[in-house]
C-alpha cells in the first residue's frame, strides 16, 4: 500500500514537474517573439536602452574585471604546473588565450551577468509586478514588453559580448602578468605567442555565443520577474529560480555553439 | 455609459465572477462594495482590459473592451483612469514624472506644457510642489493623491478607484473621500470605486452595488442599500459577524 502510494505521488511530481516546465518553455518562447516584435515596432526610445546598458554593462566592469583577473592568475599558475614539468612553459600563453577566448570568457562574463543584472532584473520586475505597478503601466495604455522587456533585452544582448571581449582582456592581462613576474617568461615572446596563437575566428565564435547567452538571461530574468506571485517570498522565489534557470540554460546553450562551430569551423 | 453583461472569470479552480451584470450610467460615481477577495479588483480590471473574461462582456461607450485591438483599447484607456490600491507609482520614476507619465509616453506635449499639466494634476489633489519627491518619500495617503494626480493629468473621463482609503488613517480617509467628491463635482466624470468602507461609499455613491459570490446581488442609493432587506446586504453593510454571508463560509447553506 505504502509501496503503491508512493509511486503515485513520484508519477503525480513528475507530472506537475514536466507540466511546469513546458508551461515555462511556452511562456518563454511567446515572450521571445512579442520582445523581437515589439524591437523592431516603433516608437524606439533609445534613451532606456542606455540606461540599461549602463546598469548591465557599465555597473558590471568592476565585477567583470576582478573575475577575470583571478581566473587569468589561476589558469596561468595551474597551467605552469603541468607545463613546466613538460619544459613548455610558452605554451601557457596560446593556451590561456585561446580558452579564455573560445570558451572561459564568454560563460565566466554570462554567469557573472546572470547572477548580478539578471537577479537585479528579476526582483525589480517581480516587485512591479506585486505592486501592481505592471498593471498600472497599462492602465496608461502602455505596453510592459515595450516598456520594460526590451530595453533590457537590447542592452544585454548589445553589453554581454562587449563585457565578454573586455574580460578576455583582463585575464590575459593576468596570465601576462604571472608568466612575466613569476615565471621568468619574457613580455615580447608572451605577447607573440598570444598573438599567434588566437584567430579571429576564435574571438567572433566566442562572441557570437554571448550573443545568445544576453538574450537568455534578459529574457529568463523578465519572465520570471513577470510571473510572480505571493508578495515578497514569491519576489525572493523567483529571482532564485531565474539565476539558477539562466545558468542552466547558458550552460547549455554553450554546450550546443561549441558542438555547432566544432563542425562548422572546424 | 458603462455595461456589464453576464461576466464569467475563473481562476484555477477559483470562480470569481459569476455572471456580473451592472450598468453605470455617465457622469454618476458608483461604488461597488463587497468582502475583500470577492473579486471587486478583478471587475475594475475587466473594465480597464488589464483581465479578460472567461465569457460575457464588458462595453465602455458602446465599445466591447475584450473585443478592442492594442491600438483602439489603448485610445480608450487614454480616456479612463485607474488609482491603484497601493498607489502603484513607479518607484523608479519622481512624483513629477510618474504624474505626467501618460502625456510623455503617448503625447507629443512640450516639456513645459507638461509640466504644467503635472503642477495642475498636483494642486488638484492639493500636492503642489512635490513634483521632485520619490515614491518612497511619500505617505501612504499621498501615495495615493498622487496615483489620483497622475489618473487626472491625461484628463480622463472615467475615474476607477481600487480601494481608495484602505490603508490609511480615518481623517485621510475622509479627505481622500472628500476629494473624489469634489472632483466628480468639477470635471463631471464617471467614477467608479470600490471598496469595502462603508462610511466612504455612503459618502461619494450616487448608486451603490454589492458583489457576492460573483455576482451583483443588490444596486440602489445609500438610502435603498441602507435600508435593504437582503439579509446579506443588511450584514455586510453594518458589518455584522453573524449572518448568511459567514454561515455560507462556514458551510451552511442560506
Amino acid at each position: 500500500m505504502n509501496n503503491k502510494n508512493t509511486l503515485v505521488d513520484f508519477f503525480t511530481r513528475l507530472g506537475i514537474n514536466t507540466n511546469t516546465f513546458f508551461a515555462f518553455l511556452g511562456g518563454l518562447s511567446r515572450l521571445s517573439t512579442q520582445t523581437l516584435y515589439f524591437a523592431f515596432t516603433p516608437p524606439f526610445k533609445k534613451e532606456r536602452v542606455f540606461e540599461q546598458a549602463k546598469k548591465a554593462g557599465f555597473d558590471s566592469l568592476p565585477i567583470v574585471s576582478m573575475v577575470a583577473l583571478f581566473i587569468g592568475f589561476i589558469f596561468a599558475l595551474q597551467t605552469a604546473y603541468f607545463m613546466q614539468r613538460m619544459g613548455s612553459e610558452i605554451y601557457i600563453a596560446s593556451l590561456v588565450a585561446l580558452s579564455l577566448v573560445r570558451e572561459l570568457g564568454p560563460v565566466i562574463t554570462a554567469l557573472v551577468v546572470a547572477g548580478r543584472v539578471g537577479a537585479a532584473i528579476t526582483a525589480e520586475l517581480g516587485s512591479m509586478q506585486v505592486t501592481e505597478q505592471i498593471d498600472a503601466l497599462e492602465t496608461l495604455a502602455t505596453n510592459p514588453i515595450k516598456y520594460l522587456v526590451v530595453p533590457r533585452f537590447l542592452a544585454l544582448t548589445l553589453m554581454l559580448p562587449l563585457l565578454t571581449l573586455y574580460a578576455d582582456a583582463v585575464g590575459i592581462f593576468g596570465s601576462w602578468a604571472i608568466c612575466t613576474q613569476k615565471l621568468g617568461i619574457s613580455s615580447s615572446l608572451y605577447i607573440n605567442v598570444t598573438r599567434e596563437a588566437v584567430k579571429y575566428k576564435d574571438v567572433f565564435t566566442g562572441l557570437i555565443k554571448t550573443v545568445f547567452f544576453g538574450m537568455i538571461i534578459s529574457l529568463v530574468s523578465c519572465y520570471e520577474g513577470f510571473n510572480v506571485e505571493g508578495g515578497a517570498e514569491g519576489v525572493g522565489r523567483a529571482t532564485t529560480r531565474s539565476v539558477v534557470l539562466s545558468f542552466i540554460m547558458i550552460i547549455a546553450a554553450d554546450c550546443f555553439f561549441t558542438a555547432l562551430f566544432y563542425f562548422i569551423f572546424p | 455609459m458603462i455595461e456589464i453583461k453576464n461576466l464569467y472569470k475563473t481562476f484555477r479552480d477559483n470562480k470569481v465572477l459569476n455572471g456580473t451584470d451592472l450598468k453605470i450610467e455617465k457622469g454618476i460615481t458608483c461604488v461597488i462594495i463587497g468582502r475583500s477577495g470577492c473579486g471587486k479588483s478583478v471587475l475594475l480590471k475587466h473594465i480597464m482590459g488589464i483581465l479578460h473574461p472567461d465569457s460575457g462582456r464588458v462595453t465602455v461607450e458602446g465599445k466591447e473592451v475584450s473585443g478592442l485591438d492594442d491600438k483602439e483599447l489603448n485610445e480608450l484607456r487614454m480616456k479612463m483612469g485607474m488609482v491603484f490600491q497601493g498607489g502603484a507609482l513607479f518607484d523608479s520614476l519622481s512624483v513629477g514624472e510618474n504624474v505626467g507619465f501618460g502625456l510623455i509616453e503617448h503625447t507629443s506635449m512640450g516639456k513645459r506644457e507638461i509640466l504644467e499639466r503635472v503642477e495642475e494634476a498636483l494642486s488638484l489633489v492639493g500636492l503642489s510642489g512635490i513634483e521632485s519627491l520619490t515614491p518612497a518619500q511619500l505617505s501612504g495617503g499621498m501615495r495615493k493623491r498622487v496615483a489620483l494626480a497622475r489618473a487626472l493629468c491625461i484628463k480622463p473621463e472615467i475615474i476607477l478607484y481600487d480601494e481608495p482609503t484602505t490603508g490609511v488613517d480615518p481623517i485621510t480617509a475622509d479627505s481622500i473621500n472628500d476629494l473624489i467628491k469634489e472632483l466628480h463635482d468639477k470635471l463631471k466624470v464617471t467614477s467608479i470605486a470600490v471598496t469595502h468602507d462603508m462610511k466612504s461609499a455612503y459618502k461619494i455613491a450616487d448608486k451603490i452595488a454589492m458583489l457576492y459570490q460573483g455576482r451583483i446581488i443588490a444596486e440602489g442609493t445609500a438610502d435603498e442599500i441602507q435600508n435593504s432587506d437582503n439579509p446579506v446586504v443588511h450584514q455586510f453593510i453594518n458589518g455584522l459577524a453573524r449572518g448568511p454571508i459567514t454561515e455560507t463560509i462556514n458551510g451552511f447553506t442560506l
